[in-house]
């Protein structure tokens, strides 16, 4: 035996190292029809571990400290070596993470990844999609910009409007009756921990999904199809190997996303105002509010939600409701579809038209909470918001009563 | 039925987006980043003018030296007024912010980043939309900053400026803004080539990395290319036998 065989027996003797490479890669059968959505998986794995390096570089010339921080920010920009590309990477990166999980997620509304067995699949999926947000959300103060400052005043005043704890809540976040250094120091603290929590959550969403297996665009499981394929005379004969058939098609998928990625921090890293918002280039000044505050594009869809709904009794916790709830319905999708196919290839016309509404009102959110509100694009942000849940909550009618395609019984390439 | 409703709904969407805008029309900069003769001159508007009152501070002497093509010797002679400053310093003023307060009743902002807060259509715009009015303490006010708290530093440049107003008495709109002939040293043509240096100056203070970062972005995205299309070819090459 070679050396390197005799390393890998002593560490196998040791760790399972040889049986998790097959079981999770070389030896896990995925579907062979997986199309261009299956690539945002893996690419929002790698959008993870370049928030997290480049973070980790950040945080070491990064000073939490409400006098500092603004101004350390542009150290890195032209002191640090190379500080501008860690820093452009990292903010733009945040919003390449979340166009990545939008896709994703859209992904599993297609194909019906969330139905039955991938259920708490889909769910610890949502928790990954809450765990992100609140990073983004403590990231955003620490430039200590204007928009950082007045973006934090007022998702902190959301809790505020719970009604009874809300206004101690409200102190208890900012640990302070204002956003003050304090705050600051602990989004900090916050914004470094939560990653980890993050990458702890992709590893049991992965582990969740190799126990079932992944779905495919046809909504067909492999595994209770024929079996035999030219690897295994057990494995499901539809199914190819991870790796490396798809460790190489990601490859080539990173490749195209690293491309957008590459020609946005070298040559838009602001993006029109979108990724980095132009009044966060000035200090944050509790005294002056900014005319018009938006959140970054990822959480504006949310934000015209809650802009939308009124305030009753002069509480806006109306809104805030609606905005928790918009979210908190994406849990119950595997129960809320009532189709007995999966993929939307052979759902009826009512959920196709119902699926390209919801992406055309998401969008149109979005579009809507980065605008000054006005009475018309309030009334529109309203309509937008009650066909936002008709998706949801109708959909246990409309996906029964819709008329299905019959599913073959084999992947169609 | 729906589809077509949102559609249209979308459609709708654009036109809502110029209902807020800037109060003035903003005049293009066209500012040439790789000028480096410009982004001389620029600095040198710069520090005459402007650093009495505004920093700087996050840019350094020496980047400035090589970023714009100076020597640190040219810096130190014809840049720098400040005897304690050495030449990896940044540009900071002696103004303490005390004292500005009460002078100006603000304090004059940082401009390192200005260029990035408000763009630089808008600063040109700025520099060249001061006029007469009598009513603010240092008889000056601006179309594009109304009310500002700062004096027309060029004036002698671009001559006196006046201001027509149209609009009721309670609300009045600004029309147009007229140049008293023979009032200032420079043409009009040749002020506005002053502003647009000092403009540029600004933006590359603003985001000193800009012509490189553009310059490495090419070479970046065709190794991305030329890596991309290779992993293409071996996908292409593992999938031949999957049907």
């Amino acid at each position: 035996m070679s050396t390197m065989t005799n390393f890998v027996a002593w560490i196998d003797k040791r760790y399972p190292m040889t049986q998790v490479w097959n079981e999770h890669l070389a030896q896990y059968y995925a579907p062979k029809n997986f199309n261009f959505w299956y690539f945002f998986g893996s690419l929002a794995i790698l959008m993870l571990v370049l928030q997290i390096g480049t973070g980790v570089w950040l945080a070491m010339s990064y000073k939490p400290d409400a006098e500092l921080a603004f101004g350390s920010i542009e150290y890195i920009m032209r002191d640090v070596e190379w500080g501008w590309l860690i820093r452009y990477m990292h903010s733009t990166g945040a919003s390449f993470f979340f166009l990545a999980i939008y896709l994703h997620m859209f992904r599993g509304l297609l194909y019906g990844s969330y139905r039955e067995p991938r259920e708490l699949l889909w769910i610890i999926g949502v928790l990954i999609y809450l765990a992100m947000m609140a990073t983004a959300f403590f990231g955003y103060l620490l430039p200590w910009g204007q928009m950082s400052y007045w973006g934090a005043q007022v998702i902190i005043n959301l809790f505020s409007a719970i009604p009874v704890i809300g206004p101690d809540l409200g102190v208890w976040i900012r640990g302070d009756y204002v956003i003050s250094d304090v705050t600051l120091n602990r989004f900090f603290a916050l914004h470094f921990l939560l990653p980890f929590i993050l990458a702890a959550l992709v590893f049991i969403h992965i582990v969740a999904l190799h126990k079932v297996g992944s779905n495919n665009p046809d909504g067909i499981e492999i595994k209770q199809g024929p079996k035999g394929n030219r690897w295994s005379p057990d494995a499901p004969a539809d199914g190819i190997p991870f790796h490396p058939y798809y460790t190489v098609k990601d490859i080539f998928g990173i490749g195209v996303f690293l491309f957008l990625f590459a020609a946005v921090i070298f040559f838009a890293p602001e993006m029109g105002g979108f990724f980095i918002e132009y009044p966060n280039f000035v200090p944050a000044d509790p005294l002056k509010t900014p005319e018009h505050i938006a959140p970054v594009w990822y959480f504006t869809p949310f934000y015209a939600i809650l802009r939308a709904v009124p305030a009753v009794a002069g509480s806006a916790f109306p809104g805030v409701l609606a905005m928790v709830l918009a979210i908190v319905v994406l849990f119950f999708l595997p129960w809320l579809d009532r189709s007995p196919v999966k993929s939307v290839r052979y759902k009826g016309p009512i959920f196709k038209g119902m699926l390209w509404m919801f992406v055309v009102v998401f969008i149109v959110l979005g579009y809507l909470g980065t605008q000054p509100s006005s009475p018309f694009m309030t009334l529109l942000a309203q309509i937008c918001t009650i066909l936002y849940f008709v998706f949801f909550l109708a959909m246990p009618w409309y996906s029964k009563i819709d008329k299905t395609k019959p599913v073959p019984e084999r992947l169609t390439p | 039925m729906k589809k077509l409703i949102t559609i249209l709904l979308l459609a709708a969407v654009p036109l809502l987006g110029h209902a807020a805008g800037p109060a003035i029309k903003l005049d293009k900069a066209h500012v040439d980043l790789r000028d480096q003769a410009s982004l001389q001159r620029g600095a040198q508007l710069f520090v005459n003018y402007c650093m009495g009152c505004h920093s700087i501070q996050y840019q350094r002497y020496n980047r400035m030296a090589r970023d714009l093509g100076m020597t640190e010797d040219e810096v130190r002679e014809n840049l720098m007024f400040n005897p304690d400053h050495r030449i990896g310093d940044t540009m900071t003023i002696a103004m303490p912010k005390e004292h500005a307060e009460r002078w100006f009743g603000t304090t004059p902002p940082d401009l390192s980043v200005i260029t990035r807060a408000r763009g630089s259509d808008w600063l040109y715009t700025f520099l060249r939309t001061f006029y007469v009015d009598e009513s603010r303490p240092f008889g000056a006010n601006n179309a594009a900053f109304p009310d500002v708290g700062m004096p027309n530093v060029f004036w002698h440049y671009q001559g006196e400026q006046r201001a027509t107003f149209g609009g009721s008495e309670d609300n009045p709109v600004l029309e147009s803004l007229t140049i008293v002939p023979g009032t200032g040293s420079m043409s009009s043509e040749k002020f506005d080539d002053a502003m647009r240096d000092l403009t540029a100056f600004l933006t590359y203070v603003g985001d000193p990395i800009k012509v490189e970062r553009e310059r490495l972005g090419i070479w970046v995205l065709l190794f991305i290319a030329f890596f991309t299309v290779l992993a293409y070819l071996l996908k292409k090459d593992y999938f031949k036998d999957v049907h």
